[in-house]
């Protein structure tokens, strides 16, 4: 009865986690914003910037990813591949979130010394959408942590509760 | 006892002489990362104008810690090669503790949140030196590699070696886990262990 609740928890979070993702995929997408200065026009979008393309990329891939593994049979011996791919779609997450706010980062107070100028003076809903998707990818990072722990938890039996 | 199974399996056996290579390697990457990321710097005087027929000089500097995402490239650097070193010496000179199942469980979920650490501080250093590098138009940012060029070229090579050191620890990793399997197929040396693998 303890595996069931435990199978099911880990499905939730699984189920959470691919929310997460998707949400910080479609709020990073959606973000566009139009403003003017100076009489020229500028437009903000999501692809202007490499690191939040990454972003997008890295979340789409970890959305699937946890679409195709809520499917997964409980009996799959694939459930020893799921550990490792776990930890790949954790360190993929990691980096395009810090990537993303590494950047963002820039955008939002400039760099003095690079004569680099803030941006989000300009564009502030923009500044705020893509603030939302880091968010978001944040907890799908914290729930993808919790998911690798439980698949390593499952698999490995590292407690040796087991005797066999 | 199944503990003691997993015990001398895990020190002894190829898999721990390929670990401690790999982790000489990836500690050299990720030190070297650090060390040329940290020192890197570059002072350059420009002609920023022209009073009458003098020239104006200005000097500027090009260092990493104007860069956050680059100060957390070197300290990130910094902590997974001296989590390395920690583990080559728990390897080389705590040959007499038994690793029981916590303490593998534990090297390798430390291996686990280095490997995401190392990967998130090379990501943001290489896209922040991507926008260095080429600039972006969209926010009217310039590039100051055309300016900094020995700057450009040591954080290069630091990216460089810690990507390779990502590589690396991503193995290190995978390897760690490896280890934590139930031993079934492990070779083992001693005779003592041999009585205990049969369950």
């Amino acid at each position: 009865m303890a595996k069931l609740t435990k199978r099911i928890g880990a499905l939730v979070l699984r189920l959470a986690a691919f929310g997460a993702a998707l949400a910080a995929l479609i709020v990073m997408v959606t973000s566009r914003e139009r403003a003017s200065f100076f009489a020229v026009s500028l437009e903000a979008k999501y692809t202007d910037m490499a690191a939040f393309k990454y972003f997008v990329i890295a979340n789409a891939v970890v959305s699937v990813y946890s679409f195709l593994v809520l499917f997964l049979p409980k009996e799959s011996l694939l459930w020893k591949f799921v550990v490792v791919l776990d930890l790949l779609m954790t360190m993929l997450l990691t980096s395009s979130i810090s990537a993303a706010l590494a950047v963002a980062q820039v955008g939002k107070k400039g760099n003095a010394n690079a004569g680099w100028l803030p941006i989000c003076g300009q564009v502030p809903k923009f500044c705020d959408q893509v603030t939302g998707a880091l968010i978001a990818g944040f907890v799908a990072l914290v729930l993808y942590v919790l998911l690798l722990l439980y698949s390593l938890h499952s698999v490995v039996d590292p407690f040796l509760l087991q005797k066999s | 006892m199944a503990v003691a199974k997993l015990v001398l399996a895990a020190t002894s056996g190829k898999s721990s002489k390929i670990l401690l290579g790999l982790r000489v390697l990836a500690f050299l990457a990720t030190l070297s990362a650090a060390i040329v990321m940290g020192l890197n710097k570059e002072t350059k005087t420009f002609v920023v104008g022209n009073v009458g027929n003098t020239p104006i000089k200005a000097t500027f500097t090009a260092k990493f810690q104007h860069t956050p995402a680059f100060v957390y490239f070197v300290v990130a650097n910094a902590m997974v090669s001296f989590h390395n070193l920690l583990m080559i010496a728990l390897q080389l000179f705590g040959g007499k503790t038994e690793l029981t199942g916590f303490r593998l469980l534990s090297i390798a979920i430390l291996d686990m949140l280095n490997v995401t650490l190392l990967s998130a501080a090379a990501n943001a250093a290489g896209f922040m030196a991507e926008v260095g590098k080429n600039g972006n138009k969209h926010a009217r940012w310039d590039k100051i590699c055309d300016r900094f060029a020995t700057y450009c070229d040591h954080g290069a090579g630091a990216l460089i070696a810690a990507f390779a050191g990502v590589v690396l620890m991503l193995i290190i990793s995978a390897v760690s886990i490896s280890r934590l399997v139930q031993p079934n197929k492990c070779s083992i040396s001693t005779t003592a262990a041999s009585t205990s693998v049969v369950p």
